[in-house]
C-alpha cells in the first residue's frame, strides 16, 4: 500500500540499501570493521530519532519566532508571537487551569493510590483481584474512556443530580479530575506497592515489639522508608497531569464556556488542548508552536524543580 | 478476634472500591445491549433484549465511519510492527552506546535522555511539515502511512527503550563478550548470540511500555493519518465514529466496548508480565 511514489524514493532507498550493504561486507578488519558496525547499528535509531524528534525540536523553536502557516514562512518576527500569546486571556488561563489541575490531581491521586497500596499490601483478602481491577482502567486509552465517561456524567449522575456537571465549569474541572484519578491511581498505586514490598519485615516487627501503633509506623518508618518511590511518583503524576490531552479532549473538549473580563473563555480548556485548537482548529500554526515552545519549558522548569526537591527531601529523611 | 474483624474490614473496603472502579465498564457492557431509547429511559437497568446486542454490533462493525475491522488491523500491524523494530533496534543501539567508552557514545547517550522531558507538543507541528517535506522530495508516501507513523514511534519511543537497555546491558559481564569473541565470532555475531537472547527480560518491559501506549495512542495517528483519512487506527476510528454521530450513545458505547476487548482480554491472560512490565518502566 504504501510502496514508493516515484523513481526519486526509490533510488533513495536503493542508495541507502546499497550504502548499507557495502559498508557492511566492507573487507575491513579489526578495529576499523569494529567501527563500521557500531556506525550500522547505531543508525536505525539515530536516524529516527534525528528526524522526528531533535530537527522538529529546533526548527519548532525557530517557527515560533516566524509568521509560519504550517507549510511555509515570510517573516522573522522574533518574539512577537510570544508576546502575542502572554497578552491573550484564553492561554493565560489556560496556564492556571492547567497548573491547579496539575496541582489537585497529583494530590488525590497519589492519596489515593498511596491508601490502595497501603490496603493491597496488608494481609487483607482478594488482594491480587483487587490490584488488577484497580490497574485495569490504566490499559485503556483517555480517548476511548473519555468517551464512557462523557456518557456517565450526562446521562447516569445526572440521575441523582441534574445538571449534568459537564455544564457547570468548576464542576466540569473536578469531572476530569474524578476520571484522571479513576484511570491513573492504579498504576501509581502499584508503584507504591513495589516500594512498600521493599520494606524489611524484620524493620516492621521490632517496631511492633517496641510499641510502635499502626500510625507511628507509618509516619516513622514505612513513609520515610520509602521516600524515593514519593519522588518517582509525584514525578509522573505531575508529568502525566500537565501533559494530560486525551480525557480533556474526550470529555469536555475544552466546554463549557465561562465568562471572563467580557469575554467568553474555554473553562475547561488545558494547556495541551489550547495548543491543539490554536493550530489545528483554528489553523495558526505559529502561535501555537510558540505556545507548545512555552509549554515545554514550563513543564521542564517545574518537573525539575519537583525532582531537586523531592531529592532534598529523601536525603533529610 | 480483633485481627479477623480488621481484616475482612479491609477486604469488605477492597471489594467495594474494586466494584466501583469497574463499574464504568459494566455500564458500557450493559448499555451497549440496549436501544438507544432504552438507555435514555433506566441507563443502570439490564438489557431486556441480549439479541440488541448483536443488532448494536453489527451496526457498528459495518458502519463507514468506525470501520472496525480495517481499523483494527491498522492497529495491530502498527503496534507489532513499531514494537518489533523499536526492540531490535534500541537494544542494538543501547548495546554500542554501553559498550563504547568514546566521548561521544555519552554525549549521544545523553541527548537520548534529555529528550525524555519533550511534550510531544512541541515537535508535533514541524514534524508534521518535515514529513511534508520529505514526502514532497523523494514522493515516498510519509504522512497517511504506516510507515511515516511506525517511522515517528521509533523516534518518540526510542529515548525511553535505550535508557530502559542501557541499564541492563550494565549489568553483563563484559567477559561473555570477550569469551564469545576469542571463540572466532564476529562483532555482529556476538550481539546477536550472546546479547540480544540475555536482554529478553528487559526486553519485555520495553515491549509492554511502548505497546500499551502505542496501541492507545491518539494525538500522532490523528494527526498524520487525519479523522477522515483512508486508514484509521481505533482510537482515532472511535474519534471519527462519535463525532459523526450526534449522541447515539448505543453505538458510541458498542464502539467503545469493540475498542476496550483486545487490551482487557490480552490483561487477562499476561496480566502478571503487564504490570510488571508497567511498573519496571516506570522505576527506571
Amino acid at each position: 500500500m504504501d510502496a514508493p511514489g516515484s523513481v526519486k524514493g526509490t533510488a533513495l532507498l536503493a542508495v541507502i540499501a546499497a550504502v548499507v550493504i557495502t559498508l557492511y561486507f566492507l573487507p575491513l578488519k579489526g578495529r576499523k570493521r569494529e567501527g563500521v558496525i557500531r556506525a550500522l547499528f547505531l543508525a536505525p535509531m539515530a536516524a529516527a530519532f534525528a528526524v522526528t524528534v531533535l530537527i522538529p525540536f529546533f526548527v519548532g523553536i525557530f517557527y515560533s519566532m516566524t509568521d509560519w502557516n504550517g507549510i511555509g514562512y515570510k517573516n522573522f518576527i522574533g518574539l512577537g508571537n510570544y508576546i502575542k500569546i502572554f497578552t491573550q486571556n484564553d492561554y493565560l488561563y489556560s496556564f492556571g487551569i492547567t497548573l491547579s489541575f496539575t496541582a489537585v490531581n497529583m494530590l488525590v491521586v497519589n492519596l489515593l493510590a498511596f491508601g490502595l497500596a497501603l490496603m493491597c499490601a496488608s494481609d487483607m483478602r482478594f488482594s491480587k483481584f483487587c490490584r488488577a481491577a484497580f490497574f485495569v482502567p490504566n490499559l485503556i486509552g483517555g480517548i476511548v474512556l473519555g468517551y464512557v465517561w462523557q456518557f456517565i456524567f450526562n446521562k447516569v449522575f445526572v440521575l441523582a443530580f441534574e445538571p449534568s456537571m459537564l455544564t457547570d465549569p468548576n464542576l466540569a474541572f473536578f469531572a476530569v479530575v474524578i476520571v484522571s484519578a479513576w484511570q491513573y491511581a492504579g498504576y501509581i498505586m502499584m508503584i507504591y506497592i513495589t516500594g512498600l514490598q521493599t520494606i524489611p519485615k524484620e524493620v516492621l516487627e521490632a517496631s511492633g515489639i517496641d510499641g510502635a501503633g499502626a500510625l507511628r509506623m507509618l509516619l516513622k518508618i514505612k513513609i520515610p522508608m520509602i521516600a524515593h518511590t514519593f519522588t518517582v511518583c509525584l514525578f509522573l503524576t505531575l508529568v502525566n497531569s500537565f501533559k494530560q490531552f486525551d480525557l480533556n479532549f474526550a470529555i469536555t473538549g475544552g466546554a463549557p464556556a465561562r465568562i471572563l473580563g467580557g469575554k467568553a473563555i474555554q473553562s475547561t480548556e488545558f494547556l495541551a488542548l489550547n495548543i491543539y485548537n490554536t493550530a489545528i482548529t483554528k489553523n495558526n500554526y505559529a502561535l501555537g508552536q510558540a505556545k507548545a515552545v512555552v509549554f515545554f519549558a514550563a513543564l521542564a522548569v517545574v518537573s525539575l524543580t519537583q525532582v531537586y526537591i523531592g531529592k532534598k527531601s529523601e536525603v533529610e529523611m | 478476634m480483633k485481627m479477623k474483624t480488621k481484616r475482612a474490614l479491609l477486604s469488605g473496603t477492597g471489594l467495594l472500591w474494586a466494584a466501583v472502579v469497574i463499574s464504568p465498564f459494566w455500564l458500557v457492557l450493559i448499555n451497549a445491549a440496549k436501544t438507544s431509547a432504552d438507555i435514555v429511559i433506566d441507563p443502570l437497568s439490564l438489557p431486556k433484549n441480549l439479541a440488541q446486542f448483536g443488532a448494536n454490533l453489527n451496526n457498528v462493525i459495518n458502519n463507514q465511519n468506525f470501520s472496525f475491522w480495517p481499523s483494527f488491523a491498522a492497529s495491530l500491524f502498527i503496534t507489532a510492527a513499531s514494537l518489533a523494530l523499536l526492540t531490535l533496534f534500541s537494544s542494538m543501539a543501547a548495546w554500542v552506546l554501553c559498550r563504547e567508552k568514546a566521548w561521544w557514545s555519552g554525549a549521544i547517550f545523553m541527548m537520548f535522555v534529555a529528550a525524555m522531558v519533550i511534550p510531544f507538543q512541541v515537535v508535533m507541528l514541524p514534524l508534521l511539515s518535515i514529513y511534508r517535506s520529505i514526502q514532497e522530495f523523494t514522493g515516498i508516501r510519509f504522512l497517511q502511512s504506516f510507515g511515516g507513523l511506525i517511522f515517528a514511534y521509533l523516534g518518540f519511543g526510542g529515548s525511553v527503550s535505550i535508557f530502559i537497555l542501557h541499564g541492563f546491558v550494565k549489568g553483563i559481564p563484559l567477559e561473555l563478550e570477550e569469551a564469545a569473541a576469542i571463540d572466532g565470532s564476529s562483532m555482529e555475531g556476538v550481539f546477536f548470540r550472546v546479547i540480544f537472547p540475555l536482554l529478553r527480560p528487559v526486553q519485555m518491559t520495553v515491549l509492554i511500555l511502548n505497546g500499551i501506549w502505542i496501541w492507545n495512542d491518539f494525538l500522532l495517528p490523528s494527526l498524520m493519518l487525519g479523522l477522515n483519512g483512508r486508514v484509521k487506527t481505533l482510537p482515532v476510528a472511535v474519534t471519527a465514529f462519535v463525532g459523526s454521530f450526534v449522541k447515539q450513545w448505543d453505538l458510541i458505547l458498542t464502539a467503545a466496548f469493540l475498542a476496550m476487548i483486545p487490551v482487557i482480554t490480552l490483561f487477562a491472560f499476561a496480566q502478571k508480565y503487564i504490570i510488571r512490565g508497567m511498573v519496571e518502566g516506570a522505576i527506571k
